[in-house]
């Protein structure tokens, strides 16, 4: 898909990781735009690489070749600082493991992320309350990670996400530590926000099921886009 | 935000928390006793030494200024010392080690009572027998003897005639006739106190006295206070740095240990940080910080457990090693551990900030 005003552009993108003397090409040539409120949906077998796409969008490793334009950041050609400010500033990850930070109560977990975001921690906008309300975490707000189930704890992850109102929320496979009920609340939240707050969504899954909800899904193999639906 | 991740981290641990801060306690509870130790002794040496009221000491030939000597001086040197110029009183005393740093002081009392206005009694009476002693109210309390009582000193009977005021010359004071005797030491002083019409002539009178007995250790009290303290003293100035040098590196082991585990505790948690877009140097400040408050909780809890140390010693060696509580080393000791705390966490930090935030937020 060619969008006219890409928020996330990449073109002709490789990358490889060499684990001693071998070199494993993880991305062969990937070639990929996403307009802004658009919700995607990446989907493939382990080892497809579509991981590997995640993390250099999100700014979590660099790529060995190509050009990766994220919200007018060029990824390919900033450093390690530059990285850091494309993930303080532009995007948010919601993680299959929820990676909420133990110590602290739900609350503080939003508020760390502002705090780092530089947006301010010392209160929630009244935007953002209603997010919370539309997660159903308001009450919850004082609880521990260890004292939320995993639905609970995967809502906190994305109203942690969306504190920051990032350009784009990447999502890798959201749903995967969660029933099926949940996992439905989970995907349905996202279809939702992206409704509501047009927020552009990149989503990894490997549950075709899942990848429905999004505008369009592509598939990944061997490093490779195969297929866009 | 930053204070509140710090304090969340070392609350979540608290056994960790708890073993770090002891950890960094034990040097600086080493460093605030062994300077409780030295202080309180040269304090204690000090007092006594200037409630003598004499100006000069004599001491015998070839012996060391600081610490105590045999009788091998004669006595009549006392006679000899008195008529020198400008010596207006010459005092002889015979000092018996009883173990540790104890000594009975043998004195003639009536010449003590000259030089020094004699003793202010609390409790007892003055020499009246051969085997009577005097002991002052510091080591009557730690050793829980009264007037009247006995005590069994250089393998003799004594009878505690009275208690004195503490600060003058020693803690336990015997006649020197009969301690010379027990000591085997007829007619022999250890040192000879001096003192001179104005204090003006002291530094001519010693310059004459030098000249005059070659050989002999000759100083001012002023010179001997001065010369009586932990930097003067090149054994135990050279202990105390080694004690300080030892404190440094376990305080900096420790810390450095702790905040390794920590980070590798906390590797998943870094990720996270790093995936919200932390910067190195607020990775690093975190780990900072919270060196700091285990440096700083280390030392208070050094200090508090340093009043302990000085209770057991002064449980285990009554009367033998006064304790002072070195207020003004607080600092110094705290700084060191806090120091050598932010040293030691340097290195795990340095590790937190060059973590791959893919691989530590993969880390179980």
């Amino acid at each position: 898909m060619n969008s006219p005003d890409p928020i996330i552009h990449i073109h002709d993108l490789r990358k490889v990781y060499k684990t001693g003397k071998v070199a494993v090409e993880a991305l062969r040539g990937v070639n990929l735009d996403v307009a802004k409120g658009e919700f995607l949906s990446i989907v493939g077998p382990s080892g497809s690489g579509k991981s590997t796409l995640f993390h250099i969008v999100g700014g979590l490793t660099p790529p060995t070749s190509g050009e990766v334009i994220v919200a007018g950041e060029n990824v390919s050609t900033v450093g390690d600082a530059g990285r850091t400010e494309l993930r303080r500033k532009c995007v948010s990850f919601v993680f299959q493991k929820f990676n909420l930070l133990p110590n602290l109560t739900a609350r503080d977990n939003i508020r760390v992320a502002l705090y780092i975001s530089g947006k301010g921690d010392s209160g929630f906008t009244a935007e953002f309350t209603n997010i919370l309300d539309l997660l159903g975490i308001a009450g919850r707000l004082d609880h521990k990670p260890n004292e939320m189930s995993g639905g609970e704890q995967q809502r906190v992850a994305i109203a942690r996400a969306l504190a920051t109102a990032p350009a784009i929320l990447l999502a890798d496979e959201p749903t995967g530590n969660l029933d099926t009920a949940n996992s439905l609340a989970v995907l349905a939240l996202l279809r939702d926000l992206n409704t509501r707050l047009g927020q552009t969504i990149l989503m990894i899954t490997h549950n075709v099921e899942a990848a429905e909800y999004g505008d369009r899904i592509v598939h990944m193999r061997d490093g490779q886009i195969v297929e866009t639906v | 935000m930053t204070s509140r991740l710090v304090w969340e981290n070392i609350a979540h641990r608290p056994l960790r928390t708890l073993l770090s801060v002891l950890m960094i306690a034990v040097p600086v509870t080493l460093i605030l006793t062994l300077i409780g130790l030295s202080t309180g002794f040269v304090d204690d040496s000090r007092r006594r030494q200037n409630g003598v009221g004499a100006d000069i000491l004599v001491k015998p030939n070839g012996a060391s200024l600081i610490g105590f000597t045999n009788a091998t001086m004669p006595l009549k040197m006392v006679t000899m010392l008195s008529g020198e110029p400008h010596v207006t009183q010459a005092m002889g005393e015979v000092v018996a080690t009883i173990g540790g740093f104890d000594a009975i002081m043998g004195i003639d009392p009536p010449a003590f009572k000259r030089m020094s206005g004699g003793f202010d009694f609390v409790s007892g009476h003055d020499f009246q027998a051969p085997d009577d002693i005097l002991i002052d109210t510091w080591w009557a309390d730690q050793n829980h003897v009264r007037a009247g009582g006995t005590q069994s000193l250089l393998s003799h009977k004594w009878n505690v005639a009275g208690v004195v005021e503490e600060g003058k010359l020693g803690h336990i004071f015997a006649q020197m006739e009969p301690l010379q005797e027990i000591e085997g030491g007829q007619g022999k002083v250890s040192q000879i106190y001096l003192k001179v019409d104005d204090k003006a002539n002291i530094k001519d009178v010693i310059e004459y006295l030098r000249k005059k007995y070659d050989g002999f250790p000759i100083v001012s009290m002023e010179e001997l206070q001065s010369l009586i303290s932990a930097d003067k003293i090149p054994l135990l100035s050279t202990f105390l740095r080694v004690i300080e040098g030892i404190g440094v590196v376990i305080a900096f082991l420790v810390v450095s240990l702790s905040m390794y585990m920590a980070v590798l505790q906390r590797t998943r948690e870094i990720g996270i940080l790093k995936s919200l877009g932390a910067t190195r140097g607020f990775i690093m400040t975190l780990m900072l910080a919270e060196a700091f408050w285990l440096g700083f909780g280390g030392t208070v809890v050094g200090v508090i457990l340093s009043y302990g140390a000085a209770a057991a010693i002064h449980a285990a060696m009554p009367a033998s090693l006064p304790v002072a509580i070195v207020y003004s080393w607080w600092p110094i000791a705290g700084g060191i551990a806090m120091g050598a705390s932010l040293l030691g966490a340097l290195y795990p930090a340095m590790i937190a900030i060059r973590l791959d935030p893919i691989e530590a937020l993969a880390y179980e």
